[in-house]
């Protein structure tokens, strides 16, 4: 006999969900919990990292980790918020890196002013380089962005500046690597949380409205450019501070700060995480970045599996991890008759 | 009203290609009149505004604003200068809900600027005002639509968004593209008072409309383009009474219907 | 003179290279970045088909051509189809792809100096006092036997037609008709045969190494930006004006700053004419 009765999903909000929305939530401690533990589990999670992984190379992994954390969340930014795909991490991370380092090595200034300097002045000069792209809608800022690490990468090269294929040697480190650590992992938390509220911040909302519909921004009498302008500066500001954070810690500074895998494995680690959930990347990172360690021995085979990966969420299960476990955690599911 | 001269718009032209869309159109429009601007489709009146406000270029003319020339500038300069448009196709940020949508033009340089909206503008807290310009425009404020999302309201509300957005920066002149298309009778009636409240406040408004009856009810002066061209112009009678404006309207019901009215 | 040859030979090879990401993102504004691995893949087919079987050239060339255009249908057909429309995951993905395939490439030894296609003819010509060898000759000439056989079948055939009317209006051509999807399939079938075209005919005057990949689609990019995206006239006429600057600056600056002329070409083409030569972009953006 065939089975002609037909079930649909359904999708409940659990009762906790909507007792926690608005003020209720400070109600009871388990309202309360059920709110914070997320957040809590993350913060927590991300400062107990150093501690709880065997051994000094897994701890460096822990940083490596945070600096692909703070790509990420700039590609998440940018892509899901402002609507500019970015497919150059490694410009941003070779700008602030290159900065960085010939502040440190040239003019001697230490690490607590390079990373601030660099990261400024790297997210201008980006800005500034990546600026004519900016009026347009459409692919032409992820192919510029696509190019500027290529080409830099072989102008160095070609040119024989900043220590050309050698790279920039003797650049200091942090004072220890516990500082080194939590630097990095204080700055990935402060990143999310502070692009978690600025793009719920009015300037947030103008942001979106560009993504959405650019033509009633200009009709209320605002320059997109301007505004995206100002995106990039952020977006490219997080990139450069992982970069100058980046050359502290191998301290060296050479071409292979423009290699593939930082443009890659954030878009990567932002498509399993969950796209636009600014979570979801730092979750991608958390997955990726010990996988590709422990690829490391087979070489560019690491960007082959970033990229299958990246191509297999986004045609099968373009939610991403971060938004099926936040619907796994606010609703429950059950099949009903049709 | 009065007789100063507000807008004025030289000469317009304006080729897609090799078709011309305008054609040495010119007209003026005066200090707080409402200006209908009617045609049948394709006569050129969607890009008459895309002119003026600056989202295209045209090809040749001008267009003089208070006395200065704002044609060539870019789109957003114009806005900010007060010339504000609603767009046919309503666009409204799809994602945020109806009183977030206000926000993105109450954060403008203009907004900002002109401020003022009851204890709003530069420092006060948006949402509040916007909810208050959205009361002013027909939503109800103790209802849950301000606080939909955009993608879920109906028309009617879009269209009232649509004008929402001009209003939050305080215009001098709003350019409004067939606001009462797509909708019923009597969501148009309730639009008629609502632009007629906006003149008595004191802002000049174009319309664009090919919904006569009512437009005529409101408008002070009627401008009639066809394929580009400038037919005639003058109150809602003298251009109904107009020969050229029957034969481009040729067999057309509705204009039958509004001369036996008028 | 010999910049006037040299750069000519420049231009067509420029020319190959972008006609195929012209044609794809003409036809259906999937920007292929996966285009300089289709380029470089086909080179290393060819040579396994080659060397490694033991087979004809041409009978090599043509397999090539075969399997490179399936491959361009089955990528469209199974993943960009997808993700068509969402302009940020077609970006990704296609690029995703083009990583995977290039740098798989690098992975299974693929690199170095011993990959090598023999070139069609050996010897060379004096033109105008200059040596040229054949094989630049051969690439001059199939390049505008292509473009020449592009353009009659755009404008001749059912299916070239078909393709036109797609690329100009796309609900317009289903109203009509036309398979979108099908013809989508197609174009990106044929600009893959095209990039293939493009790594058999240029990859014998070097050696085929995975890098190529990157340097083909930054080249093939500018030159369609340049153009204007969308329209292929307005590339050949491009791949002739960066082909000619290219030339210019490796006589008067040296051989490294190739690239950088494609980089500043985009951006003076951004800032001056975002449209390009010959671009709808800006025309379709206008229609508020």
């Amino acid at each position: 006999m065939v089975n002609t009765e037909q079930f649909r999903r359904e999708r409940l909000d659990r009762g906790i969900k909507i007792r926690t929305d608005g003020l209720y939530a400070l109600m009871s401690w388990r309202e309360l919990s059920y709110l914070t533990l997320p957040r809590l589990i993350l913060i927590v999670g991300m400062l107990l990292l150093p501690l709880i992984v065997p051994g000094m190379y897994w701890q460096k992994v822990v940083t490596i980790l945070c600096i692909y954390a703070l790509l990420a969340i700039s590609f998440d930014f940018l892509a899901h918020y402002v609507g500019l795909v970015s497919l150059g991490g490694a410009f941003f991370i070779g700008a602030g890196g290159y900065l960085a380092a010939i502040l440190n090595s040239t003019y001697g200034f230490p690490p607590i002013l390079t990373i601030p300097i660099a990261t400024l002045v790297g997210a201008a000069v980006c800005t500034l380089l990546l600026l004519p792209c900016l009026p347009l809608r459409g692919v032409y800022f992820a192919i510029v962005t696509l190019m500027y690490p290529l080409v830099l990468a072989r102008i160095i090269e070609a040119l024989d500046i900043l220590g050309g294929t050698d790279g920039i040697v003797g650049v200091d480190s942090f004072a220890n690597r516990w500082v080194e650590q939590y630097a990095v992992i204080a700055m990935v938390l402060l990143a999310l949380f502070g692009i978690r509220r600025l793009v719920n911040l009015d300037i947030g909302l103008v942001f979106r409205a560009v993504m959405d519909n650019d033509q009633a921004v200009r009709a209320s009498g605002m320059n997109i450019s301007y505004y995206k302008a100002i995106a990039v500066f952020i977006g490219s500001a997080l990139g450069c501070l992982g970069g100058a954070c980046l050359v502290h810690i191998y301290m060296w500074c050479g071409i292979s700060l423009f290699a593939l895998d930082f443009s890659i494995l954030p878009i990567a680690a932002t498509v399993i995480g969950g796209s636009g959930t600014l979570v979801g990347p730092v979750l991608g990172c958390l997955i990726l970045v010990p996988i590709s360690e422990l690829l490391r021995e087979f070489g560019t085979l690491r960007i082959v599996f970033y990229s299958l990966i990246l191509m297999g969420f986004i045609v099968f299960r373009s939610e991403g991890l971060m938004v099926y476990g936040e619907r796994k955690y606010h609703q429950f599911q059950r099949w009903v008759k049709v | 009203m009065s007789e100063e001269t507000i807008l004025k718009v030289l000469n317009a032209t304006k080729t897609f290609g090799g078709v011309t869309a305008l054609s040495r159109v010119s007209f003026e429009v005066r200090q707080g009149e409402v200006l209908g601007i009617i045609g049948p489709n394709g006569s050129g009146k969607t890009t008459l505004i895309n002119c003026i406000t600056g989202f295209i270029k045209m090809s040749e003319g001008e267009v003089m604003y208070k006395g200065k020339k704002i044609s060539g500038k870019s789109a957003h300069k114009i806005a900010d200068m007060g010339i504000t448009r609603t767009f046919q196709i309503m666009r409204p940020y799809y994602t945020l809900p109806a009183y977030k949508n206000l926000i993105i033009p109450l954060f403008a340089p203009r907004a900002k600027r002109t401020g003022g909206w009851r204890g709003g503008g530069k420092l006060g807290d948006r949402d509040t005002v916007s909810v208050d310009i959205l009361e002013e425009i027909g939503f109800e404020r103790d209802s849950f639509v301000p606080y939909k999302i955009a993608s879920t309201l109906p028309t009617g509300y879009l269209k009232r968004l649509e004008l929402a957005r001009c209003l939050a920066l305080k215009p001098e002149i709003i350019l409004c593209d067939e606001v009462f298309s797509g909708l019923s009778m009597s969501e148009i009636a309730s639009m008629v008072p609502l632009i007629e409240r906006l003149q008595m406040d004191g802002i000049t408004i174009v319309m664009i409309e090919h919904r006569l009856r009512e437009l005529f009810q409101v408008a002070n002066r009627v401008m009639v383009l066809n394929f580009g061209v400038k037919l005639v112009e003058g109150t809602p009678e003298e251009v109904m009474a107009d020969e050229k404006v029957k034969e481009a309207y040729f067999g057309s019901q509705e204009v039958e219907e509004v001369m036996n009215y008028a | 003179m010999d910049i006037l040859i040299y750069g000519t030979i420049n231009s067509v090879a420029l020319a190959l290279m972008a006609l195929g990401f012209a044609l794809v993102y003409g036809i259906s504004r999937v920007p292929n970045f996966a285009h300089g691995a289709i380029y470089v893949l086909s080179g290393f087919i060819t040579w396994t088909f080659l060397r490694g079987l033991g087979l004809n050239y041409a009978l090599s060339i043509f397999l090539t051509m075969l399997i490179i255009g399936i491959f361009g249908a089955l990528l469209y057909q199974f993943i960009l189809i997808r993700v068509r429309g969402i302009a940020i995951s077609e970006i990704i993905a296609s690029y995703a792809m083009g990583l995977a395939i290039l740098e798989g490439l690098r992975w299974g030894g693929f690199k170095g100096m011993s990959y090598t296609l023999p070139v069609f003819a050996e010897g060379s010509i004096l033109i105008g006092g200059i040596p040229v060898d054949y094989q630049r000759i051969i690439v001059v000439g199939i390049g505008g036997a292509t473009v020449a056989s592009l353009w009659l079948f755009t404008h001749y055939t059912r299916l070239g037609l078909a393709l036109r009317g797609m690329a100009q209006d796309e609900r317009a051509a289903l109203m009509l008709g036309i398979d979108s999807d099908f013809m989508a399939v197609v174009a990106m079938a044929i600009g893959a045969m095209l990039a293939g075209l493009a790594g058999i005919l240029l990859l014998p005057l070097g050696n085929i190494v995975v890098e190529a990949g990157y340097n083909v689609l930054i080249l093939a990019i500018a030159v369609c930006i340049v153009g204007g995206l969308g329209s292929w006239m307005g590339a050949v006429l491009a791949a002739f004006i960066i082909g000619f600057a290219q030339i210019l600056t490796v006589v008067y600056l040296g051989s490294h700053f190739q690239m950088v002329v494609a980089l500043l070409a985009i951006i003076f083409t951004l800032i001056l004419k975002p449209s390009g030569l010959f671009g709808m972009q800006k025309q379709l953006e206008e229609r508020v």
